[in-house]
């Protein structure tokens, strides 16, 4: 044989890595085919029309008038759907097109399509729809009286998950010495991803349909698709199309069965895509939460007891409503030892906007409340609110809201450590020495600090099977060696497909992988959702990567003519024991590739107790801390954010830099949501559908964020690894809302703060007390 | 109408033209571009930034019909002969890509604060990012890319 140098060389890119995306090169010459730029020959547009208003009776439907108009090839209603006129991806509620019912603003009605975009809307316009309009059901907590009307047939409460602790448990009163008590609001945010929803359906000779979509999980697309098509399994296909961002607003069907039914009307392919206005009612948002919190405490500071009251109001259909509240009961505790608790969250139907996934999925609202809380609590006892935390905080081997003993490390604790102990920033004022505009000097300006920590279930919860299908192939060709990895992970922008060649390069010892996505003929991967597919489909590819490795090693055995020589694998070569070089890789693979797939699951979960909320409902939880430097102008009511420093413990930094682009973008989202983000909804109808009106964070919005990364390896996870796109976003609102208290001693008991809550003008300032 | 129009160097003549369509449908949907993105087409993201006679517009809100006769550059027309343009290989380099929507007209936007202002300080940085809506980043990498990409072009064509 030929001789090697003595030690396999490194492979670049593997875990702990900054790796590049491989879709990277694509996006930055505007070559990456998202789900809105598809098309295809003979190709017609499809739109949708909706309701107008959040609550009628469908008296009639015409479409007479819209199919005469030239260049239209199909108007459908809810008598054209052949399969089964529901879908939900948890509880199967919502009309694929309304039937006689309409229960909020934008719920689609009837689907057109024709030529071109322009002729397809006209069409939309020359449906005729009467209406027998109905009065709305729009506040969630009068939504629970018995004599509210109903907006479903079943009674308007979707989910209570009540949790019961110690004394509560055992119906005993629950008593503090110190007691405080605050009452806590959280508005409804956007997701507001770039790319609307889109996809393009093609219709296939066999009579089935394809389609290509923008989404966070195929396979519950895929079910929900074919139930509503009647068609077999087999015959309708879904493709992952480049998506523009997701945030949990890709969990629920939106396009996708509506371009299938015209694709398959017609004959011809369709494309559709929604403006932006239509993306803001066509998706879920994140619950808009009303929360009142007791909390009972001892002189010295420790936590005696929590009740809560938490209502979600879930709009019109259920979503994930269900799931967001039990992590709202999960959570609704902080990450504190809390012997007693009594909470009940309920989610309740209304005709709002509906509601369900975004990023944090409830444990956002309800850090909002608890976090207020301790600090409240804090300036009762006379204590430093950090001090007050750490006193209070869990740590491995304590148990959280559910009964849960944490058997991973939970550095709460570290966390908050971390954050205060980061120098302050100095005292300053943007370059120009204003505030904001011209119309301060800064004379009013004043410095606050906040902090909160939180945390959240990575994964999905209660019992539920969220496992991943990974295939490596490994194979060589002209002296080459190369892994070719396929899941049916959705690439969302988070860099999952980047760190399935990652795992693949550490496992395999090769520098060549081409990450391919399966389509929903392949295994389910489960939705990239609940900071999860690091952790799941990473422990796919990582389970499937070992197993072609060990494969590879006795064939590696039989050429080397010695069983358990060769060891492992390590710079496309085949190593012994000391690590040093035996064969090359490509000489074992020769002409035979070798393929593995693995359906990976992660340690099973249990349901919450229906009476108590009890249960080791979880498989791994998250944390991060925020500490927040804001200068508030007291007089104008406006924050500008200095600095904010955020601690994560994040297992393994599998992609440092993709890690800190996680912590950055979801820390500003949750500055988003303290500051200026919030859907306006008055009467049902929402009041500010448009970038112009709904606002997100730009680049001067954005303070110096300093990330301190810690990689504490949880024991039952591949690598160590712990999920990372939630946490930054659970406890940012918090901290940025606690210091604009301290700069203002305002109670603030709502977010986002608007600027007239901030300069102390409305009454909601004296609804949760001091 | 016919619409005559030089993309990227390129002349291009378009015949059906509608009077009501945007400068944005003629280059995503007629001349098959689709650097320029749609996220919001009411001129409020900056996904869609082209140069339009070397000023940065929303080719959403052009109609087609003022471009006729003039020169647009896209997201396309960035890369030379010889490679990327420093700007697309700054914002792959400091991990300022995740989902990318926002991408090509943050890229167009630095291209053009380089064009006028070759050593950009923090707040014409940001002042000239403002419009460019991006919800994955938090910008931080984004602003590391543009002031890579500055300091890179300014090594390439060193000021006179």
């Amino acid at each position: 044989m030929t001789p090697y140098a003595t030690h396999a060389r490194r492979v670049a890119g593997t875990v702990g890595d900054s790796a590049p995306r491989p879709d990277g090169p694509l996006k930055v010459r505007g070559a990456f085919a998202y789900s809105s730029d598809l098309e295809a020959e003979g190709m017609l547009w499809g739109t949708t029309l909706r309701s107008p208003h959040p609550h009628a009776r469908i008296l009639s439907v015409d479409t007479s008038a819209a199919l005469a108009l030239p260049g239209v090839r199909a108007v459908l209603t809810h008598r054209d759907v052949p399969g089964r006129n529901l879908h939900g991806s948890m509880v199967v509620d919502q009309p694929v097109l309304a039937v006689d019912t309409v229960r909020y603003e934008g719920e689609p009605v009837a689907v057109v399509a024709a030529e071109d975009p322009e002729t397809a809307r006209r069409a939309a316009e020359l449906v005729h729809v009467a209406y027998e309009v109905l009065p709305p059901v729009t506040d969630a907590e009068a939504a629970l009286a018995p004599d509210s009307p109903a907006v479903h047939p079943a009674g308007n409460l979707l989910r209570h998950v009540p949790l019961r602790r110690g004394r509560a448990a055992r119906g005993e009163p629950l008593t503090a010495d110190v007691v405080v008590r605050g009452v806590y609001e959280v508005g409804m945010q956007d997701q507001a991803f770039l790319g609307p929803e889109s996809g393009l359906a093609v219709p296939d000779p066999d009579g089935g349909v394809s389609l290509h979509v923008a989404t966070q999980w195929l396979h519950v697309d895929h079910d929900q698709v074919v139930e509503a098509l009647g068609l077999p399994r087999e015959k309708v296909r879904l493709y992952l199309a480049g998506v523009g961002g997701a945030f949990g607003a890709r969990e629920d069907l939106s396009m996708h069965a509506h371009a299938c039914l015209l694709a398959l009307r017609t004959g011809r392919p369709v494309k559709m895509c929604y403006t932006r206005g239509e993306s803001f009612v066509g998706h879920v948002h994140r619950h808009p939460a009303r929360m009142a919190y007791e909390h009972g405490a001892t002189r010295d500071g420790r936590l005696v007891y929590v009740k809560a009251s938490i209502v979600l109001d879930g709009g019109a259909y259920s979503s994930s409503s269900p799931a967001v509240a039990g992590t709202v009961a999960t959570c609704s505790l902080g990450p504190y030892e809390v012997p007693d608790a009594e909470v009940d969250v309920r989610v309740v139907y209304t005709n709002n906007p509906p509601c369900g996934a975004m990023r944090g999925f409830g444990a956002v609202q309800t850090c909002f409340g608890y976090e207020s809380q301790m600090d409240r609590l804090a300036r009762e006892l006379g204590m430093d609110p950090v001090e007050l935390r750490i006193r209070n905080a869990v740590a491995e081997g304590s148990a959280v809201a559910n009964g849960q003993v944490l058997d991973h490390p939970a550095p709460v604790a570290e966390l908050l450590r971390r954050v205060r102990e980061r120098p302050m920033p100095g005292p300053s004022l943007p370059e120009g020495g204003h505030l904001t505009g011209t119309t301060s000097r800064g004379e009013s300006v004043v410095r606050g600090v906040g902090y909160a920590v939180g945390f959240k279930n990575v994964g999905f919860v209660e019992g539920f099977d969220d496992y991943s299908t990974a295939r490596v192939r490994l194979e060589a060709g002209g002296g080459q060696v190369r892994a070719v990895v396929t899941s049916a992970a959705a690439e969302v922008g988070q860099g999952v497909v980047t760190v399935q060649a990652q795992i693949a390069r550490t496992e395999l010892g090769v520098e060549q992988v081409a990450v391919e996505f399966g389509d929903s003929a392949f295994g389910s991967a489960g939705p990239s959702s609940s900071s999860r597919q690091t952790y799941v489909t990473g422990g796919a590819v990582k389970a499937a990567a070992e197993a072609v490795r060990a494969r590879v090693l006795e064939r590696a055995d039989r050429l080397l003519g010695r069983a358990g020589t060769a060891t492992g694998l390590s710079g496309e070569a085949v190593t012994g024991a000391g690590g040093e070089v035996l064969c090359k890789l490509a000489d074992v693979l020769g002409d035979g590739a070798v393929e593995e797939t693995v359906e990976w699951h992660h340690r099973p979960t249990f349901p919450l107790d229906p009476h108590t909320g009890q249960g080791d409902s979880v498989f791994q939880f998250a944390f991060a801390a925020h500490r927040a430097v804001v200068d508030v102008d007291v007089e104008l009511g406006l924050v500008r954010t200095v600095e904010i420093a955020t601690a994560q413990d994040v297992g393994k930094a599998v992609n440092p830099q993709a890690l800190l682009g996680q912590i950055h973008g979801g820390t500003v989202q949750g500055l988003g949501l303290a500051l200026m983000e919030e859907i306006r909804v008055e009467g049902g109808l929402m009041q500010n559908p448009s970038f112009t009106d709904y606002l997100i964070p730009t680049v001067h919005d954005v303070p110096p964020m300093h990330v301190d990364v810690l990689e504490l390896a949880d024991p039952h996870a591949p690598y160590g690894v712990r999920g990372v796109g939630e946490p930054p976003n659970i406890s940012s609102p918090a901290a940025v809302a606690a210091a604009v208290r301290d700069a203002t001693g305002l109670a603030l008991p709502r977010i986002p703060l608007r600027p007239e809550d901030v300069a102390g003008l409305t009454a909601a300032d004296d609804a949760g007390g001091r | 109408m016919r619409l005559t129009l030089t993309v990227n160097g390129e002349q291009r003549d378009i015949e059906g033209v509608a009077g009501t369509e945007s400068l944005l449908y003629v280059l995503r949907q007629r001349l098959g571009l689709h650097g320029a993105k749609n996220a919001c087409e009411q001129g409020q993201c900056g996904s869609c930034s082209v140069h339009l006679d070397g000023v940065l517009v929303c080719a959403c809100l052009v109609p087609a019909p003022q471009a006729h006769g003039r020169s647009v550059e896209t997201v396309e027309g960035l890369a030379g002969g010889d490679g990327p343009h420093p700007v697309q290989e700054a914002f792959l380099a400091c991990g300022a890509v995740q989902c990318g929507f926002c991408t090509p007209g943050m890229l167009k936007a630095t291209e053009d604060l380089l064009r006028r202002c070759p050593d950009p300080g923090e707040a014409e940085i940001k002042d000239a990012l403002a419009g460019n809506l991006c919800r994955c980043t938090g910008y931080r990498h984004i602003l590391e890319a543009v002031r890579l990409a500055a300091a890179r072009t300014r090594a390439l064509e060193p000021r006179p």
